[in-house]
């Protein structure tokens, strides 16, 4: 990769730190945990990067197999695991009294 | 063409990102927001997968391991158990990272002859990968009371050793990133933010410890985005470095939330107390 896409991604990089700033402004408190479980999923993209140095090694050796094939299951888990997590602490809001419900859930 | 199709896929993603983060952000959208979020998730990973040309199997069978793993455990956990849970998938997160930052090392045989910015992206998303793994693993042990929930540590000495520990590990990510081929140098970088992650989270007490999980999801998501620059992968640098930011927000707010600040709680030793330390 040249300087110039370094300096894009620096940029890309600044931009999206903003953008993080900016979306969380204001959280109720009741959401902080399905909040903090929704960002732990979407961190979950790592996974990109074990697919990505996987996707490009031509006959690795089994240790560096053995390490990219960890990183993808953790990557996966991270993922799969994150949204179905935030998911079903969410299902909580559903019902009606929602709020109060939501309350307990936040001091456990 | 395939690059093309992948980065526009990648925009796609963001896009699904952002509106889901914001959907998370209230009480009537959130569900919704989860979804969206995941539906961008789905589409970066497609698209990734469109560009890998080698070891399928391989990839396959990771893919396959961890929905195994995740969706069981995920299901099973008694709501009571969540923090915990989101602890250790968090902490799995961070250990990808470091472990992608690892191979990334050997298979360029040490980093003398990769760009600068790669080598320092990589030993920085190994150092805070591991402190984030161990750190996490720490966290999920106390609050399952593997671990017994009261602060464990050195007291007033505690700092010091934990600075001891930094330094280390900074010391062998320089070694490691200079581009010395030896690998002890990456070996004992993991294993000294290893040692930190665990120190830096064992004096905290368990009532503290959903503001430090939501500190290590912040770190977590940094040491994602620096993995992504190294890489020069952008939707690891934006989904990281957005999960880096607002987490960092989050941290704070859920600290005001329990009336403490986060220099305070990461100090350690005070947990569940109510005394305000005067550290800032």
């Amino acid at each position: 990769m040249d300087s110039g896409s370094l300096l894009a991604n620096v940029a890309i990089l600044v931009l999206a730190g903003f953008v993080g700033f900016a979306v969380i402004s204001k959280v109720p408190n009741t959401l902080h945990t399905p909040l903090m479980s929704g960002t732990n999923a979407i961190h979950g993209i790592v996974l990109l990067g074990g697919l990505v140095v996987l996707g490009e090694l031509r006959d690795p050796s089994v240790l560096d197999s053995v390490i990219l094939v960890v990183a993808i299951a953790f990557g996966t888990i991270n993922i799969v695991g994150g949204f179905l997590v935030t998911d079903r602490m969410l299902g909580m809001f559903k019902p009606r009294a929602s709020r109060e419900r939501a309350g307990e859930k936040g001091d456990a | 063409m395939m690059a093309t199709l992948v980065t526009v896929l990648y925009i796609v993603a963001f896009g699904l990102f952002i509106t889901g983060l914001m959907g998370l952000t209230g009480p009537k959208t959130a569900v919704r927001g989860n979804k969206i979020a995941a539906l961008g998730m789905a589409v970066a990973v497609v698209a990734t997968l469109l560009r890998v040309e080698n070891n399928w199997p391989l990839i396959v069978v990771g893919l396959i391991l961890g929905t195994a793993v995740g969706i069981p455990s995920a299901r099973r956990v008694k709501m009571t158990a969540m923090p915990q849970m989101v602890a250790l998938f968090n902490g799995v997160g961070g250990g990808a990272v470091a472990l992608i930052a690892w191979s990334e090392f050997r298979t360029s045989g040490g980093f003398a002859d990769t760009a600068t910015y790669v080598a320092a992206a990589s030993v920085f998303a190994a150092l805070i990968g591991s402190v984030s793994f161990w750190g996490s693993l720490i966290a999920f042990g106390k609050l399952q009371e593997i671990l017994p929930g009261r602060p464990i540590g050195f007291g007033k000495r505690q700092q010091p050793v934990n600075l001891l520990m930094l330094v280390a590990a900074v010391a062998c990510a320089v070694l490691a990133g200079l581009g010395g081929a030896s690998q002890a140098w990456m070996i004992l970088l993991l294993v000294f933010a290893a040692v930190l992650g665990v120190m830096v989270v064992l004096p905290i007490g368990g009532a503290d410890m959903p503001v430090v999980i939501s500190l290590l999801n912040a770190l977590t998501g940094l040491s994602a985005a620096a993995a992504g620059v190294a890489l020069g992968n952008t939707a690891m640098i934006v989904a990281g470095m957005i999960v880096g930011a607002s987490g960092s927000i989050l941290t704070n707010q859920m600290a005001l939330a329990m009336n403490r600040t986060v220099p305070a709680i990461v100090a350690g030793g005070f947990g569940g107390g109510g005394v305000l330390p005067g550290a800032g």
